[in-house]
């Protein structure tokens, strides 16, 4: 396997030992959130599951990931995005980063995870693994694909507007942030518009806004190939800044590319509906964090009833 | 910019008063002079067909005139600093520094004299070198640089990654750059596109061996 020249994430590693194998590199957050949500629902980005064969006497085998179209021909998001880009950035990178994870990960144990758990797993605190550039860039891909639409552009209503208001104080200050955010991210990254709802020390990663309050929108950007699932936040909207996304178009004036992205493109009712899963996903995990407390409590009273059992054995054999 | 060549001329440009000396690194704390985009050492066109006039406009006139703006406002923001005594912006403004004044550094004979010796010691082959940093270049995920770096202390040449506009010396001190190649999507892409590896496979008959050599030489004469 090539070993790729890593570059730093923007998280730290945080100060316990390293997992011994990539899978329990998951532990407890993700388990949890598979556990507890039952209902396959439409959870979008969550568990983006391929299907998976069980041949009699071996290992499953797993089918490949897919390049996913965007939602809308190459050429619908003109004059503000160009068919050619479309080509390029759609047509060979993120086909590119489809092929290698697929060549990547066949025959490991990533083979059988969903998209979600490989980016996860080879985040790896940080000490990222060679899959995770490939897996996390496909995602980001789908995601920014569905984050514009033919005729995008305008503004948000309803909840989403509610929530900019509240946490940005206006939804102009929002866009002054996420164009600040874009435009500063040095290098190739990306920026996000996500919905925090967490607990603050997450297992996989440092938690790069600790002293956050829970429960809010909020700007960030990220190097390279690294996303908010690996602070557990849900992402909502993304600006891609690799220059390949740009380039063609615009050449160095990002800035240009970012207006177009933010007047033309965005699609406010994809950001809308991805919130209403993320709070969705919140109350979720909330419930799940109340029953596990109470069963805990349950457990420790179960103690005391079998001491005073035992008691009464004792009683008993006196009475012999 | 596709590969950075220091030459006598474009070291003049580097300072108002026309006098030599490589910026960030040797200017003195106070009076820190103002840069000026140093005109290359050839014309726009010189480089075609590995590199295009338009990629070399862009590239030199844009992203390369940007960073010398951005590394005189911070050196005016930290001699600000520094009058007032700001130390946590003086730590600041490092990285832009860094950043932007990394982006101030940076065709085809092979080398010759005891670079090339040292290059087929080392490495088997002129081929083979190229063939690493062709290797280690495509293998750099989103943007940075790929070196080759003469390690001063152990007189050993070496192929280096550097991240985003990191200059070599983040690998340490020691580190002197021989060669340094762009593998910032804005190199290549208007021509290359998405094929970073042909970018760097047809850089090799522009890359200036003659300035390596000069270097390499002025360590060991």
């Amino acid at each position: 396997m090539v070993i790729l020249a890593v570059l730093a994430a923007a998280t730290t590693p945080p100060p316990f030992a390293a997992p011994n194998s990539l899978t329990s590199a998951l532990g407890p957050p993700w388990k949890g959130l598979t556990g507890s949500l039952g209902s396959p629902s439409s959870l979008q980005w969550l568990k983006k599951q391929r299907q998976c064969k069980r041949k009699a006497g071996t290992s499953s085998i797993c089918a490949k990931f897919e390049l996913k179209p965007p939602p809308y021909p190459l050429d619908a998001l003109e004059p503000h995005m160009s068919k050619e880009t479309l080509e390029y950035h759609w047509g060979k990178h993120h086909r590119g980063y489809v092929d290698n994870l697929n060549k990547q990960i066949e025959g490991t144990e990533l083979d059988e995870l969903s998209l979600e758990d490989i980016i996860l797993a080879t985040h790896n605190n940080g000490d990222l693994l060679p899959p995770f550039n490939n897996a996390a860039q496909i995602w980001n891909h789908d995601f920014f694909w569905e984050s514009m639409k033919p005729g995008g552009g305008g503004r948000p209503s309803g909840e989403l507007l509610e929530l900019i208001n509240r946490d940005f104080g206006s939804f102009e200050r929002f866009i002054d942030d996420i164009r600040l955010a874009a435009a500063t991210q040095f290098g190739s990254g990306w920026a996000w518009l996500a919905y925090k709802a967490n607990r603050l020390d997450v297992e996989n990663a440092v938690n790069p806004n600790p002293t956050d309050e829970d429960k809010r929108l909020v700007v960030v950007k990220s190097p390279n190939a690294v996303n908010p699932l690996i602070w557990d936040y849900s992402p909502l909207l993304t600006i891609d800044v690799w220059e390949h996304a740009y380039y063609l178009d615009v050449q160095n004036r990002r800035a240009d590319y970012i207006t177009f992205f933010l007047e033309k493109l965005v699609s406010w009712e994809a950001v809308s509906s991805r919130l209403e899963i993320a709070k969705a996903r919140a109350v979720e995990r909330e419930e799940e964090e109340e029953r596990r407390k109470r069963e805990e409590e349950e457990k420790s009273s179960d103690g005391e009833v079998a001491e005073i059992y035992v008691d009464n054995k004792s009683d008993d054999s006196e009475a012999e | 910019m596709a590969l950075r060549t220091l030459s006598r001329k474009s070291l003049a440009g580097l300072t108002r008063n026309g006098r030599g000396g490589l910026g960030f690194g040797l200017v003195p704390v106070r009076g820190l002079k103002t840069f000026t985009l140093p005109d290359l050492p050839y014309d726009y066109g010189a480089l075609e067909p590995s590199i295009s006039r338009e990629i070399m406009e862009i590239h030199h006139l844009k992203h390369h005139n940007t960073y010398v703006d951005n590394f005189n406002k911070a050196l005016d923001n930290l001699e600000q600093a520094m009058d007032t005594g700001d130390s946590s912006t003086v730590v600041k403004l490092q990285s832009a520094l860094k950043f932007n004044g990394g982006g101030l550094e940076g065709g085809g004979e092979p080398p010759k004299g005891s670079l090339g010796w040292e290059v087929d010691n080392q490495f088997g082959s002129l081929q083979s070198l190229k063939q690493k940093m062709m290797v280690e270049g495509s293998a750099l995920q989103g943007s940075g640089w790929v070196w080759l770096a003469l390690d001063k202390d152990q007189k050993k040449l070496s192929v280096e990654c550097t991240a985003n506009q990191d200059p070599l010396i983040v690998k340490g001190a020691n580190y002197v750059p021989l060669l340094g190649i762009d593998v910032w999507e804005h190199a290549y892409y208007l021509q290359y596109k998405n094929v970073r590896p042909d970018y760097l496979k047809y850089i090799w008959e522009v890359v200036n061996w003659k300035y390596a050599s000069e270097v390499y030489e002025k360590e060991y004469p």
